[in-house]
């Protein structure tokens, strides 16, 4: 049997970074195989040299056996190689069907595009991933969820050989990961070969027959998934034993630093009351669409609310003023880092320093040193790897984007700091430092509101989780009370 | 996932938000035909539509090519000074080889623009230098060589062949060459832009060039396209322009580029690329001209002419930004997941 896709001796280097090195692999018709590492391991480099994005620099890749150069994307292409990207790649102000067409538009015979068969061929698709989307309306205004199933559409019609998926469930909900899976597994029996990205174990065991792990650039092996057990995988990803990966550290708890009583918002949530002590992490259970962010930016400020009151560190706030509750000592680390807690073309100290412009100010103007100076210290602290500290944040992995976010919001020294999915699309190694991090702030007293869809971090990091459904507290749980089927019950209704 | 039943609002708000592009100037040209003729009936007489025609078919034949650059996220600042340079070698040419037929001096203007576009698309593209730079540049170097090239001479109608100057009065079933050379262009160019493979390319490059890349699209060569069709239309435009005027000298459509980038953006086309027609822009060509020749005949000062394309300008953007908003809006909430 003759591999797919083989990927021989590669290796590639950026400038002085060595981001691929000697590299091997192989994809087997009807198989599913998986590529995990940490962020910056090389996967993504890996990717781009399959899509034709990036050339080796040395090592040859195989297609059938037969050595091929492929010298853009439209040559991956050609050879029957499709890839999603983990961000979606859609243009904004064409038509759905005419994302999913582009470079091969089904043609009349004048040559013109035929849009009533594009049209019919994208709802075919549709209706095979089973979902419904139109697909005359504009890319523009998709969910991120949406947007992803368009780019799985995407490549289904390209009648792809081999597809590569780089972490194409991180935004998709159970459902729709579900039905992604079914279509990829009636194509990987028709014969295709799946390289699949993701930092979902469970995915992983689910869909893959074989996985291979990559360290710092380098091959690590390729086995089948089920000689290797989840803790197996981490350790040889991190190269080091991740016994730790919810260091919990044992906190005084302090007075309430947070209260929220009875907080309404119509349509949105109803009857919201908890409280947050110092040295305390209390986590927001709940599934997708329950209302904890909603909740949590309401606290904050950053929306209204109808009725109820927030009361911080003994004082009441008024609604919908963040100056205000910044300057009260509460920080808020947003979900979507890249569009909202990060400015990507700034660089990394202005970004770190960003909240504290004015005070760092002298005459009004600022002069980098002073910026420099705090920014070197809470990068330090936070273990940011990066080149300088003049780079733009953009260059940054994204565990140390987020470790960047923190910086921003710790070194304003606040009393409560809400963290919205605070490892979301972060490696299993800086997932860990992260919450090192948020442990060891808690101990040293601050009050943590956590936000959280993944279960596992929810309880081994809290001291309370309070879960949401539908807009209200369905539950609130001690640490002690808290088990995975507990939290799942109430944000699922079920008891 | 949302029910297909529930897309069919947002998509009809956003149908007919799209068309209100177009349709906003074709209002607009109405009411002020109306208004110009009930003050002025001599306005729409059969010599000042013809005028008017003949004047929006030059600038509509560069708008057509402008317009293919700018929804690539482009603009060719060069479309003035090509149209020079081609009506100075058309008219040269034309006046050194009489016996020359109409065809060729067509031909030679195209092919002088288009070499003028690949010039500019090679420096986009391979230098890596934004379009508004190079074009700038291209747009005063074009410049420096007809000066240099012609000095202070012009060249007169007396030296130009009948047939050359004859072309711009000519008709065919009764609608002149030059209008008819506009309605073939820009018809053209639209089709290509809305039922072929490159033209949608365009559109995609416009409006995420990262992905375009990524989607395997032959940029380089659509990118150089866009540019060689913006320069070959200005080179035409520079044949049409010395058969109607038959006096050329170095100073021959200087300042015609913000002419044809205002009859761009008034026509609906994004500047930030991606969305847009090539006959939203001719209307455009023709609103503005029409402004010009309503001016006129209601003795309002000229200056007041530039004040008006000018807040038109801002007002085509402003709407491109409100209707962008409210089609996000109305999508989203559609389409949003809880």
């Amino acid at each position: 049997m003759s591999a797919l896709l083989q990927v021989r001796d590669v290796s590639k280097s950026f400038g002085a970074v060595a981001a691929v090195q000697g590299v091997s692999f192989a994809l087997e018709p009807g198989e599913a195989h998986a590529l995990v590492g940490e962020n910056g391991a090389g996967k993504s480099t890996i990717v781009k040299m399959l899509a034709g994005v990036h050339r080796p620099d040395t090592g040859t890749l195989l297609v059938d056996g037969e050595e091929v150069t492929f010298t853009g994307p439209a040559d991956a292409k050609a050879a029957g190689i499709a890839v999603i990207y983990q961000e979606p790649t859609l243009f904004p102000d064409l038509s759905v069907a005419e994302n999913i067409a582009m470079g091969n538009q089904p043609l009349t015979r004048l040559r013109q595009i035929d849009r009533r068969t594009m049209n019919a061929n994208a709802t075919r698709l549709f209706a095979r991933l089973g979902v419904q989307i139109d697909p005359t309306r504009p890319a523009r205004g998709l969910s991120i969820a949406d947007q992803q199933l368009v780019e799985i559409a995407k490549a289904l019609s390209s009648q792809a050989r081999v597809l590569i998926m780089d972490e194409p469930t991180a935004a998709l909900s159970g459902v729709e990961v579900d039905r992604l899976f079914a279509v990829t597994r009636a194509l990987r029996d028709e014969g295709a070969a799946i390289m699949f990205i993701s930092h979902r174990f469970e995915e992983i065991t689910a869909l893959c027959q074989r996985v291979t792990i990559m360290r710092d650039g380098k091959h690590v092996c390729t086995e089948p998934v089920s000689d290797l057990s989840v803790d197996d995988m981490i350790r040889r990803m991190v190269g080091r034993d991740l016994s730790a990966l919810y260091p919990k550290q044992d906190a005084t708890i302090g007075e309430t630093v947070l209260r929220v009583e009875g907080l309404n918002r119509a349509g949105v949530f109803r009857d919201i009351s908890f409280e947050v002590k110092a040295g305390e992490i209390v986590a927001l259970a709940g599934l997708v669409g329950a209302g904890r962010s909603e909740v949590m930016q309401a606290v904050f400020g950053v929306d209204k609310y109808d009725s109820g009151t927030v009361t911080f560190l003994g004082k009441k706030l008024k609604g919908g003023n963040p100056r205000a509750s910044m300057a009260a000592g509460m920080g808020l680390v947003p979900e979507d880092r890249r569009q909202q807690g990060l400015v990507m073309e700034l660089s990394i100290e202005r970004n770190v320093t960003l909240p504290r412009s004015r005070a760092l100010a002298k005459l009004g103007l600022l002069f980098g040193g002073s910026e420099r100076r705090e920014a070197a210290e809470w990068t330090k602290q936070l273990q940011t790897k990066f080149g300088r500290l003049s780079d733009p944040v953009g260059t940054l992995s994204g565990g140390n984007q987020q470790k960047v976010v923190l910086a921003k919001w710790l070194a304003t020294s606040p009393k409560l700091l809400i963290v919205d999915e605070p490892t979301r699309g972060i490696d299993v190694g800086t997932k860990a430092e992260v919450h090192r991090l948020l442990s060891s702030l808690a101990a040293r007293g601050l009050a943590v509101v956590m936000v959280s869809s993944e279960l596992p971090e929810v309880l081994g990091m809290a001291d309370r989780i309070v879960v949401l459904r539908e807009g209200h507290i369905a539950a609130q749980l001690t640490r002690e009370e808290a088990t995975e089927e507990s939290v799942m019950y109430a944000a699922m209704g079920q008891s | 996932m949302t029910a297909v039943a529930t897309h069919s609002p947002a998509r009809k708000v956003f149908s007919g938000l799209v068309k209100i592009r177009e349709l906003g100037i074709i209002v607009a040209l109405a009411a002020l035909i109306i208004y110009t003729t009930t003050s002025q009936p001599r306005f729409l007489s059969a010599q000042s539509i013809r005028d008017i025609l003949l004047n929006t078919a030059i600038l509509a034949v560069m708008a057509a090519g402008q317009a293919v650059v700018v929804i690539t996220r482009n603009i060719d600042l060069s479309v003035g000074s090509v149209l020079g340079i081609s009506a100075f070698t058309v008219a040269s040419m034309m006046s050194d080889n009489p016996g020359l037929p109409m065809i060729v001096a067509l031909l030679v203007g195209l092919a002088v623009g288009a070499l003028a576009g690949l010039l500019n698309g090679v420096l986009v593209r391979y230098g890596r230098v934004p379009a508004l730079v190079v074009t700038l540049g291209t747009m005063y170097i074009f410049r420096g060589l007809i000066y240099s090239w012609a000095g202070g001479d012009q060249v007169n109608a007396d030296e130009l062949p009948g047939h050359f100057l004859q072309f711009a009065n000519d008709s065919i079933l009764g609608i002149p060459w030059l209008v008819l050379i506009a309605l073939v262009v820009v018809g053209g160019v639209s089709l290509m832009m809305r039922n072929y493979r490159v033209g949608r390319e365009l559109y995609a490059m416009g409006s995420s060039p990262g992905a375009a890349e990524l989607a395997g699209i032959k940029v380089a060569r659509n990118m150089l396209a866009a540019f060689i069709i913006s320069g070959a239309l200005a080179g035409l435009a520079g044949v049409l322009f010395a058969s109607r005027f038959g006096t050329i000298d170095a100073s021959a459509g200087n300042g015609y580029e913000l002419n044809v980038v205002a009859a761009v953006v008034v026509g609906g086309v994004a500047v930030s690329g991606g969305s847009g027609t090539v006959w939203g822009a001719g209307l455009g060509a023709l609103l503005l001209t029409v402004i010009g020749s309503a001016l006129t005949v209601l003795d309002i000062n000229q200056f007041w002419q530039q004040a008006i394309v000018g807040a038109l300008i801002v007002l085509a953007i402003c709407a491109d930004r409100i209707v962008a908003v409210r089609i996000a809006r109305s999508l989203r909430k559609r389409d949003s997941h809880v």
